[in-house]
């Protein structure tokens, strides 16, 4: 059994508690997650890591006895796997399926441990527990060395920017602490790592089971020159640390204002380290001013303006001069601040069952700004156990790629390799609120990147390029309450959630102005159409889809319409109720007041419907709510 | 610069994390219990946006059965920190006078596991912070800082978001709500550490004092009021006991102790061998009770 004494400084603890707590307040904090394949023994390492640094209580300890001669896997020996194995579907399965958060100290630090999942399916919960770690404990199975699983996790560590890995080659004891098994295994991932371009991680022999190189160097790998593991927890740089060399950066989470005398900008420091008199800008604004003040709260109010603050603090500044800065803008420093983009190519973890869509609006969170971003079809996906390069026209559950996406505005950024706050992204799925993606940005495009900006004459072409989408007119026909407004309003929310560019014509918004001098005689009602044509070709033009939703009685109107555009872009939707139930729903009661005679040339009562002859889509609304036409309308854009 | 020491790192995600709900939430709620754990929340909540008050009010859920001194520092509490407390009781448990005495489990889901949500769906609160810490039972060490409800108020273990960096997502569908839990990394011993470091005000319970007590199932109950059921021949003995975690009295074993100071009880709770929740006996059942009761709608 390794003396674990010194990990708890049980003599101090009783006899000056004083000193022991104005020691451990002074201790550092780090995040690390184990991973590796299934049965390489993380659990284990875990419970040893706990039981080691006497985190284990009594009462645990014989729920834990009782628990390993029931379900263990170790006979009558504790299974300090079970003490980790949190929820009761895992323990039933002997598994691990969701991260785990565990926690224990020793004399120099405060240690928070991610223990995350072994199965390919359960990726994106390694990538929920790495996204926080310092640094990553990377097990493998000394019989078996180097899996694919173990590729998988090297690979999704590298990606996500964990500085510091190490390979713990796990159950020495099972092949008599051979050095040579150890060198082959070291070896076998050095030359991996190499591919990746990843630091080369620190490689310890250990026993998580017998305790080998845990808590301090074992006796029987006397061959093994380094550090054992949990002294090298405890001096390796903390992420934070790093980021304080960075330039200073801080998003706006929230603006304080308790009163008019005061008007503070509430954050956390992505990176770098303030003082009051600095020199910021505003980004994207650009606007610049001098830190006044960091105000934190004090028992003492002459300690509560602070004389600096470090990356991974959260505070609130005020600034010199009234300019405007609110949440999702960052305060940076004046002479290097982050840039700003609407354009970038990034990598991509996606997270969720249904697979991304290229060319819809996905919400894209980044510190503290939430945009509206389209994905174009990836430029590649990679095949995470050989980290080759596959053509995908999408990603789906657990799949990586690389991605070009466009955000609505710009957004300030800084590629993830050199800042982790300003780099990384999460995309929510609009209509579920899903996160079903990470992110890490890698730069953004310029304009010359763009090709479409390079076309010489910005054209009816280049404008539907631009928006990566056929235009077209959806042309709604049908008699007064047939249903046309409703269902164009419902496949226009449908379209946009699409990412698709639309626009909706409709009588409130043509009768009221471009249309107000006309009356509805027949004369009128021709113009009235024609002048409705034009505004949707001019629109098609510029690229986008036009739903228009008028009765447009006449059959010649439509076709001149049909003929301003090219063959195929002009989409004649009749929405077919019967006279009867049009008149039976009567929304706005005019059929009641056309049967009346106060109301003269209404359509169906006393001037005619003239119903399409060949349609490229009929709606029966008897049949069909506003939602299912709409998805009728989508199914048939779908197949042209 | 110095690296943060880890109370500092712990406070400033804290912060952060409350923040965010404030930005986020439509009409967010601290759940506040009156313990350690949610005096050390309150005082985070307090620097997070000082010098405003916390925007938000306080929610206590009242089982009318918790020991005295924490309804006394409740309004006291409150008071300090410029903030609206709205005490909740569920009407038919008070109506039904249900007791831990009588009622057994019962007390617990109707008092707590019904009147939270109750509260919630009365006020229409859409998110709700609450001191949960995931080191205190193992499917707590599993949830995430967000954690989504469904409109009945169920937690889905299956089914939580990625929660990836510090970007949290709390978009949500009508109906639905969000616990969130700001002090999810903090163990027992830093949340000591911080009530001593900030010199947070505490329930005295929580230091030995001479009480009046009876023995019960194992349990070391306190007499706090005169509606404790003495049995036949049952006199309260009183002796030098200190409380690691405070509930409903019945239900909330003491343990003997003479640490009357914050340093003496530190100490003692690092020197001792069993863990927090032992003294309460909602977790006794099976080993996987908690989970259950969460996915029912326990806080």
């Amino acid at each position: 059994m390794v003396d674990a004494q010194s990990y708890q400084a049980e003599a101090l603890i009783g006899q000056d508690i004083e000193a022991y707590l104005a020691a451990h307040e002074e201790k550092t904090m780090l995040r690390f997650i184990t991973c590796g394949s299934v049965d390489d023994g993380k659990s284990t390492l875990i419970g040893r890591l706990l039981y080691d640094s006497k985190m284990i209580f009594d009462d645990q300890l014989s729920a834990l006895e009782a628990a390993s001669k029931k379900s263990g896997t170790q006979g009558e020996a504790i299974d300090f796997a079970l003490l980790v194995d949190g929820l009761a579907a895992e323990r039933e399965q002997g598994i691990t399926i969701d991260v785990a958060y565990r926690f224990f100290a020793t004399e120099k630090r405060k240690f928070i441990v991610a223990d995350t999942p072994g199965h390919e399916q359960y990726t994106r919960n390694m990538v929920t527990g790495a996204s926080t770690a310092d640094l990553a404990v990377l097990l493998v199975d000394a019989r078996q060395g180097i899996l694919t699983q173990t590729r998988r996790h090297a690979y999704l560590v590298h990606l996500l920017g964990i500085k510091h890995i190490v390979l713990a080659v796990n159950k020495m004891d099972l092949v008599d602490f051979d050095q040579m098994r150890f060198d082959e295994i070291v070896a076998d991932f050095t030359h991996f790592a190499a591919n990746l371009e990843m630091t080369p991680p620190l490689a310890i022999p250990i026993s998580g089971l017998a305790g080998d190189n845990i808590t301090q160097k074992s006796a029987n790998t006397p061959w093994y020159a380094g550090p054992a593991l949990l002294p090298h927890l405890e001096t390796v740089e903390l992420a934070e640390d790093a980021a304080q060399q960075a330039p200073f950066a801080m998003p706006v989470q929230w603006v304080n204002r308790p009163n008019l005398d005061f008007r503070g900008f509430s954050g956390r420091l992505a990176g770098g380290t303030v003082k009051p008199g600095d020199k910021v800008r505003i980004v994207p604004s650009g606007k610049t001013s001098t830190i006044a003040s960091i105000v934190t709260m004090a028992a003492d109010a002459s300690q509560c303006d602070l004389a600096e603050a470090v990356a991974g603090q959260s505070v609130t500044l005020t600034l010199k001069d009234e300019i405007d800065c609110s949440r999702g803008d960052v305060i940076a420093a004046a002479d290097n601040p982050p840039l700003a983009a609407d354009r970038f190519e990034a990598s991509l973890v996606w997270m969720d069952e249904t697979e991304m869509l290229p060319g819809r609006a996905y919400e894209l969170r980044i510190g503290t700004q939430a945009v509206s971003a389209r994905i174009q079809a990836p430029k590649y996906a990679v095949n995470v156990n050989n980290m080759e390069h596959l053509a995908a026209a999408s990603l789906g559950l657990n799949e990586i790629g690389v991605v070009e996406l466009a955000t609505d505005r710009p957004v300030v950024f800084a590629p993830f390799a050199d800042s982790q706050k300003l780099g990384s992204f999460v995309l929510i799925d609009k209509l579920t609120n899903a996160t079903v993606a990470a992110g890490m940005l890698h730069f953004s495009l310029r304009r010359a990147h763009n090709i479409h900006w390079q076309a010489v004459d910005v054209d009816r072409a280049a404008h539907a390029a631009l928006k990566g989408q056929q235009p077209k007119i959806l042309w709604f026909t049908g008699l007064s309450g047939s249903g046309k407004s409703t269902i164009a309003n419902a496949l226009e929310k449908k379209l946009h959630a699409n990412g698709k560019h639309t626009f909706l014509l409709d009588g409130d918004n043509v009768r009221h102005g471009l249309n107000k001098d006309l009356g509805f005689t027949d004369a009128d009602r021709i113009e009235n159409i024609r002048r409705i044509g034009e505004v949707a070709k001019l629109m098609t033009d510029a690229g986008l889809i036009v739903l228009t939703a008028f009765i447009s009685p006449f059959r010649a109107e439509r076709d001149m319409v049909r003929a301003l555009v090219p063959a195929g872009d002009f989409i004649e939707v009749h929405v077919d109720t019967p006279l009867d139930v049009a008149e039976r729903r009567d929304v706005k009661g005019l059929y009641k007041k056309a049967r009346a005679g106060t109301l003269k040339n209404f359509t169906g009562i006393d001037s005619p419907y003239e119903p399409p002859e060949t349609p490229e889509i009929v709606v029966n609304t008897t049949e069909l709510s506003a939602d299912e036409a709409a998805d009728v309308i989508i199914a048939y854009l779908d197949k042209h | 610069m110095p690296s943060l020491t880890h109370l500092q790192q712990l406070e400033a995600e804290s912060i952060e994390i409350m923040r965010e709900v404030v930005a986020q939430a439509e009409n967010p709620v601290m759940l506040y219990s009156v313990g350690k754990d949610s005096a050390a929340m309150l005082h985070v909540a307090k620097k997070a946006f000082f010098p405003s008050p916390p925007p938000f009010p306080l929610l206590h859920v009242d089982t009318t059965w918790k020991f005295q001194e924490m309804y006394k520092l409740r309004e006291k509490a409150a008071k300090e920190a410029g903030m609206e407390l709205i005490v909740y009781k569920n009407p038919e448990a008070e109506a039904q006078g249900i007791n831990p005495f009588d009622h057994g489990p019962l007390h617990t889901d109707m008092w707590k596991t019904e009147g939270l949500k109750q509260a919630l769906d009365k006020y229409g609160f859409d998110a709700a912070f609450g001191g949960a810490r995931r080191d205190e039972e193992k499917s707590r060490a599993k949830e995430r800082v967000f954690s989504f409800r469904s409109e009945n108020h169920q937690w889905d273990p299956k089914n939580q978001r990625p929660e990836i960096w510090s970007l949290y997502n709390a978009r949500k569908a009508k109906g639905e709500s969000i616990r969130v839990f700001p002090m999810s990394n903090w163990t027992e011993l830093d949340i000591w550490q911080y009530i001593r470091l900030e010199n947070i005000e505490i329930v005295p319970l929580y230091f030995a004092a001479p009480r009046p007590t009876v023995e019960r199932d194992g349990l070391l109950l306190m007499v706090d009021d005169e509606r404790f059921p003495l049995n036949e021949g049952e006199e309260p003995v009183t002796r030098s006991v200190r409380f690691r975690t405070l509930g409903c009295y019945p239900l909330t074993g003491a343990v003997e102790s003479e640490a009357a100071s914050l340093n003496e009880v530190i100490q003692e709770m690092l020197l001792t061998t069993t863990s927090e929740r032992q003294g309460r006996a909602i977790d006794h059942d099976a080993s996987a009770s908690m989970e259950k009761k969460k996915q029912q709608g326990y806080f």
